[in-house]
């Protein structure tokens, strides 16, 4: 094999990941080191320019309380986020987060991303917490002014982490490899700020083909933090949350301008409307289901009620809510006007965030104001920032967290020197590209605090230990180059495994045991333990993966870092024995929500030194008044 | 495919240490071949189609075709992306040919200003974090202590 040569590379905090979260976390970290006299090092596995879920643009920012105007409370958010979840929500975070959003956004507008605003000069709104931009260029803005804050020599690119580097139960940095060069790395430092994002592509997707790589989340998000956390030994949260979007189908372009702003229904085969059809459903899941909005995943649920039916299929009715906007125009002149504002507006939705979605509408001679366009429930996500939650478990803040979620620094996972952010912490879901941030700094700030409070010991890395994490961490290229003579073609071998038919495997076992789309988001008790089994064998194969080069190398670590992230899922659905989010999976030996003895977060922790899993209640409990 | 090369209109970027598509995509895939000194995508199906390396191609030698396993032929989308707005010509299927332009930044290229012109002297074991609470527009952080 290739020598590769070792780089040491020291800090006081470690920021991975490069995306909204970690721009946040630079940003912030970058003034209170340069106050205190304080090392900050980020690494992305990308380009921060362009990293992370943010990487295309967006076409809205989903979190903005709009304080500053008297709009809405911090109550006001806490409860929508609290009911969305179906009661599992950590009133703490969420309250945390969204006193700090708007300084975020602001940020935002000033470092140069165009937000809508109207005759008045106030933003528009797409919903009553969403903001309309012109978010091209969203990633480049945010990344900008965390670069020139903590400056290019302290910014790594294209290094994948692999994961922690423990001491004992303190974490002291973390293991990653250049994905370009053979530079392998060993970062020490005494905080480490965890933002790698959540996790696509455990669950097989709809799309056979090309299309696989048209996840609606980012195929590059790959299960890094739930990894990191759980290898480190830190207790996680919400496990069992996956995220299921409804969006436009096979393209996955978002539906939320289409539903807010400009009003649309949707409609099954027949013209039914399903949350209207279904409406007494929503009293079986009392009482969330009987609160305005209607949480995500009940809403998926109606929609999939007609799915299961046969009753599709189910249209966003574009044609229909275009001409009711444009009517109200008045005159033909205005009509006209309004008819060219409408449509740019639509199309930007798309061509801001999900540029295949307008691909395929060209393709498919769909023009939206003549037209409608067929939805369709995706496949599962892991995303703790959006309508998901799964994510590690987190102090709050003293002010305001219950004693039972407090344990000395916000944002501190229960293994020292962890911080976490955006989809790396959980049950603080709806924080969104916005709110992610606003936890980086968030988090950013509460390490420096532990830093200078604490001041943990400077790290050291023995020799031994890093041999032995360099060994590990290329094995897979080693596997490779020693058996891949054994056979006349180099991607059908008995003595390893190549990272995508891993992949593929782990798919396929989550789709039909653990609730994927084929599976119609179904699942049980038996068939998830028949998934368990499944992933003892894959985890066993885990070292045989084989790579033939730095690239694949980088696939084989994403999918253990599924499979990480998969097991963890499974057994946390297994253990809550009730159904709280039908529309995001069903367990049909718990057919029914059970507030009695299941209105409580359901927590694991894997011991790393045994592998063993430990599950637990942790009470619900409100914020402090 | 999601994002392919035209030969004829990539150079390599010019024996530069790395081409742009290849600095830029989050996903590690674009790749350039050595001995014909042109860029490919080397796993296509892990293609989110974000267009980034459509974007920054110098020579405009990067395009998108829609994903062949659900996205009939024919169509494209194509961008021209400047340092204030970025413009869109959409090809239908069937012929139909439709332009938008829209803002992507109102600050010039690299000055995004970390503090963003607010005023701010926070303390460590405070609330506030950087900025704030200037930058929230109001007197103070929210907090529901007494």
């Amino acid at each position: 094999m290739v020598d590769m040569q070792t780089v040491e590379v020291e800090s006081d905090l470690l920021i991975l990941g490069g995306g909204m979260a970690a721009c946040g976390a630079a940003v912030e970290a970058a003034y209170w080191a340069q106050k205190h006299g304080l090392k900050v090092v980020l690494v992305d596995k990308a380009v921060v320019d362009r990293s992370g879920a943010v990487a295309m643009g967006l076409s809205a920012i989903n979190q903005y309380v709009g304080l500053r105007d008297g709009q809405n409370t911090i109550k006001d958010y806490v409860d929508y986020v609290r009911n969305d979840l179906m009661g599992m929500t950590r009133e703490d975070l969420v309250a945390n987060i969204a006193r700090h959003v708007d300084s975020s956004v602001h940020l935002f507008e000033k470092w140069g991303l165009p937000i809508w605003k109207d005759e008045k000069g106030a933003y528009v709104h797409e919903g009553r917490w969403q903001l309309m931009i012109n978010g091209e260029s969203y990633k480049v803005v945010v990344a900008e002014a965390a670069k020139n804050a903590l400056g290019s020599d302290s910014i790594y690119e294209r290094v994948f982490i692999v994961g922690p580097i423990m001491d004992g139960d303190r974490c002291v940095g973390a293991v990653g490899f250049s994905v370009r060069e053979n530079k392998f790395y060993i970062f020490k430092a005494r905080a480490v700020l965890v933002a790698m994002g959540g996790a696509v592509h455990v669950f097989k997707p709809r799309s056979s083909g090309e299309g696989q790589g048209r996840a609606w989340y980012p195929p590059w998000n790959a299960g890094a933090s739930a990894c990191f956390t759980l290898k480190a030994g830190a207790e996680m949260t919400c496990q069992e949350v996956r995220f299921i979007p409804v969006r436009f189908k096979d393209a996955y372009g978002p539906v939320g301008a289409w539903f807010l702003l400009f009003k649309a229904r949707a409609t099954n085969a027949k013209g039914e409307d399903y949350m209207v059809t279904h409406k007494d459903e929503l009293a079986n899941w009392a009482p969330y289901g009987q609160v305005k909005p209607v949480p995500a995943n009940l809403r998926n649920y109606l929609g999939m009620l007609d799915l299961m039916a046969g009753k599709g299929p189910i249209s966003m009715r574009t044609e229909e809510a275009i001409q009711k906007i444009v009517a109200a125009a008045g005159d033909p002149k205005e009509v006209k006007k309004k008819m060219r504002e409408v449509e740019a507006e639509a199309w930007e939705d798309f061509l801001d965030m999900t540029i295949s979605q307008a691909i395929l509408w060209a393709a498919s001679n769909t023009s939206p104001e003549e037209k409608s366009s067929e939805i369709a429930p995706a496949e599962p996500y892991f995303i703790g920032s959006h309508s998901g939650a799964s994510g590690a478990w987190v102090s709050g803040p003293e002010d305001l967290a219950p004693p039972e979620y407090f344990w000395g620094y916000e944002s501190m996972a229960t293994v020292k020197g962890i911080f976490c952010a955006g989809d790396a912490s959980g049950a603080s879901s709806h924080k969104f590209s916005s709110g992610s941030h606003a936890e980086g700094r968030i988090a950013a700030k509460s390490a420096i605090r532990y830093l200078l409070k604490e001041n943990p010991p400077k790290p050291t890395v023995s020799g031994g230990q890093i041999d032995k994490l360099k060994t590990e961490t290329y094995a897979p290229l080693e596997t490779y180059s020693k058996h891949v003579g054994a056979t006349t073609q180099p991607d059908v071998n008995p003595n390893y495994i190549l990272p995508k038919m891993f992949m593929m495997r782990l798919q396929k076992l989550m789709d039909e045991y653990a609730g994927g789309v084929t599976s119609q988001f179904t699942t049980s008790g038996a068939l998830m333990n028949r998934a368990l089994e499944l992933l003892a064998f894959l985890k066993e194969d885990s070292e045989k993966l084989a790579a033939p080069d730095l690239h694949e190398l980088m696939r084989c670590w994403e999918n253990i870092h599924r499979m990480y992230q998969a097991e963890a899922h499974v057994r946390s659905m297994l253990f809550r024995e009730e159904t709280r989010w039908p529309g995001y999976y069903f367990r049909s030996d718990h057919p029914k929500l059970d507030e009695q003895n299941w209105h409580v977060f359901v927590n694991c922790r894997m011991d790393p030194a045994s592998g063993k899993w430990e599950m637990t209640k942790r009470p619900i409990v409100p914020m402090k008044a | 495919m999601p994002s392919f090369v035209y030969p004829e209109k990539c150079d390599g970027c010019k024996a530069l240490d790395k081409t742009a598509c290849q600095h830029i995509c989050p996903n590690d895939l674009m790749v350039l071949n050595k001995e014909t000194m042109k860029a490919y995508n080397q796993e296509p199906e892990m293609c989110w189609e974000c267009y980034n390396c459509v974007k920054i191609c110098p020579t405009q030698a990067v395009d998108v075709r829609g994903y062949a396993d659900f996205v009939p032929m024919g169509a494209s989308v194509v961008p021209l992306r400047s340092t204030d707005s970025i413009m869109w010509t959409v090809k239908f299927r069937n012929g139909t040919l439709k332009r938008f332009k829209f803002p992507i930044r109102t600050t010039p290229e690299g000055k995004a200003q970390p503090a963003g012109g607010y005023s701010t002297d926070p303390s460590l074991d405070g609330l506030a974090l950087f900025t704030e609470p200037d930058s929230l527009g109001l007197p103070a952080v929210w907090t529901n202590k007494k």
